[in-house]
């Protein structure tokens, strides 16, 4: 791998310890994927912010850093285990806030935004088309491949750290443009009404293409909504890092035409949909996996005006949305009701199953796949129904 | 027997063999105080990998695995060694960040369980 001058420097520590723990990582990942050279990044996303995840030592290295490393780029957070305001109110004990919040401290005072959002994309951190970026959080790297057409690998925590302190990254996989074709087609042969229809789709072509790039074709029309859920739903079930569906998103057209096709209709959507849902009744409801947008907030707005929620109602977003919503007047309507907005974490991140509940109602494929891997029953349901589902008697 | 590899992360080592004909996930499979492998499935199960050259085909499952790793260094619970088919991201930068050790490209179905294994740079030596 050829490096530069100031790269070989930078690896020989000439620019401080975290520079140089951030270029043997970067190098050996170049070893390792064949890169002939480093690339600089404009933009990255760090994971690996929950204490839950990190422990003691996660947070140690990360404060080590913090020592003399600095971001090189903008770079924003992903969801911590909390909201680093109101951790109280969501029964989150004074222990784990304690070292959630020197997490935070950290990646602070490494120059890194505390967005604590899993959408940078709505949140003020938005690449170009075709730049090259490193972004941790599955969801977004999909959503920045696919939708936005900038260039990223599925970085880990870590590795997006690194790309930050040097402002590079190894120039391999999606970074190159003969990766980022298609490897298999997907014809939708049935409507797909509302974001859980493209959530539901892509938790089943997610599980059937493993870490390929599908194309899909036959959908007329996607919203950022749908789009921001089937980034998230391919990335679970899957390995996916990038989509295209023609005739819409921007990189569709790229690459051989004679794919091996699976077909989706309104069998596999159905399949998917009651596969999705456990038995029992929700005691804790939660939207914005990912974070809502705006738009997803002035419907909960208008379904929740004027109704009282019953049971735990979560509404994750970040906190620059939530601000959009406030000067739309949306939030009040929405916390009028009872309903709690979860900012800075969300449903997946945050230790519901150790708040007391175990049916997890929630129009998020995603939150579905990992809830019930943290042991809890899900319910898979689109958001006006989570919202019947919230104001019910139970 | 002497195999030449490629150093992922240079160092030496010695230690005895503990070796998975599986790919490992850390996250979740790895006791992060303990070292003991708790991974559903694994034939590594109730084993611990503290202080032994960890010989597997590669590792697999999320990326919070590089800072489970990390977490074994520090609690003194980590291999001495990490012996790899073909590494990928998860166990190339828990190596360097934990300063493990860690060789690939090497043919691990030649190193049997519990034989003594040196790593010295990219050499694996048994």
């Amino acid at each position: 791998m050829h490096l530069t001058r100031e790269e070989e420097g930078m690896l020989a520590g000439e620019q401080g310890h975290a520079t140089r723990k951030a270029m043997q990582i970067l190098v050996a990942l170049g070893k390792i994927y064949d890169a002939d050279r480093m690339v600089r990044v404009s933009s990255v996303q760090v994971s690996g912010v929950s204490y839950k995840n990190l422990g003691d030592a996660g947070l140690e290295y990360l404060s080590e850093l913090a020592k003399d490393g600095r971001a090189r780029v903008k770079t924003t957070l992903n969801p911590a285990g909390m909201s680093l305001t109101d951790w109280k109110s969501q029964g989150i004990n004074g222990g784990f806030a304690e070292k959630q919040l020197k997490v935070i401290e950290a990646y602070r005072k490494l120059g890194v935004e505390i967005s604590c959002t899993c959408t940078p994309y709505l949140a003020g951190n938005e690449p170009g088309f075709g730049q090259h970026i490193a972004w941790g959080e599955s969801s977004a790297v999909v959503y920045a491949n696919s939708v936005i057409g900038a260039r990223t690998n599925r970085e880990g925590g870590p590795s997006a750290l690194a790309a930050s302190l040097a402002g590079r990254t190894p120039l391999y996989g999606l970074h190159i443009q003969e990766n980022r074709v298609p490897t298999v087609a997907v014809d939708v042969e049935t409507q797909l009404e509302q974001p859980e229809d493209f959530a539901a789709m892509g938790y089943f072509v997610g599980r059937a293409v493993k870490d390929g790039i599908p194309l899909f074709r036959g959908v007329a029309r996607a919203t950022l909504e749908d789009l921001k859920t089937i980034s998230a739903a391919l990335a679970s079930s899957g390995g996916v890092a990038m989509f295209h569906l023609e005739g819409l998103t921007p990189e569709a057209a790229l690459g051989a035409r004679s794919l091996e096709a699976l077909t989706f209709t309104k069998k596999e959507l159905t399949e998917t949909k009651s596969m999705l849902n456990d038995e029992g009744t929700p005691d804790f409801i939660s939207v914005g996996c990912p974070h809502c947008s705006l738009a997803e907030l002035a419907m909960l707005a208008r379904l929740l005006s004027g109704r009282r929620v019953k049971r735990e109602f979560w509404i994750c977003c970040s906190r620059e949305v939530k601000r959009q919503g406030d000067e739309a007047g949306y939030s009040s309507l929405i916390e009028g009701s009872g309903a709690k907005f979860a900012l800075d974490t969300c449903m997946v991140v945050a230790p519901v199953e150790e708040l007391g509940y175990k049916v997890v109602a929630t129009n998020s494929a995603k939150a579905c796949h990992y809830l019930r891997n943290a042991g809890l029953k899900v319910r898979f349901m689109p958001l006006e129904e989570c919202v019947t589902e919230a104001t019910r008697s139970s | 027997m002497k195999l030449k590899g490629r150093a992922i992360f240079e160092g030496k080592a010695e230690g005895r063999a503990l070796v998975s004909s599986s790919p490992m996930s850390f996250y979740g499979g790895v006791n992060p105080d303990t070292g003991e492998v708790v991974e559903r499935g694994s034939e590594l199960v109730g084993q611990s990998v503290k202080g032994r050259v960890l010989v597997f085909p590669h590792g697999k499952g999320s990326t919070v695995g590089s800072y489970v790793l990390y977490r074994l260094a520090k609690n003194g619970a980590a291999p001495c060694a990490i012996v790899n088919a073909k590494c990928e991201t998860i166990v190339a930068v828990g190596a360097i960040i934990s300063e493990i050790p860690c060789v690939d490209l090497v043919d691990v179905g030649k190193i049997k369980p519990d034989v003594r294994v040196r790593v010295d740079g990219a050499t694996v030596e048994f």
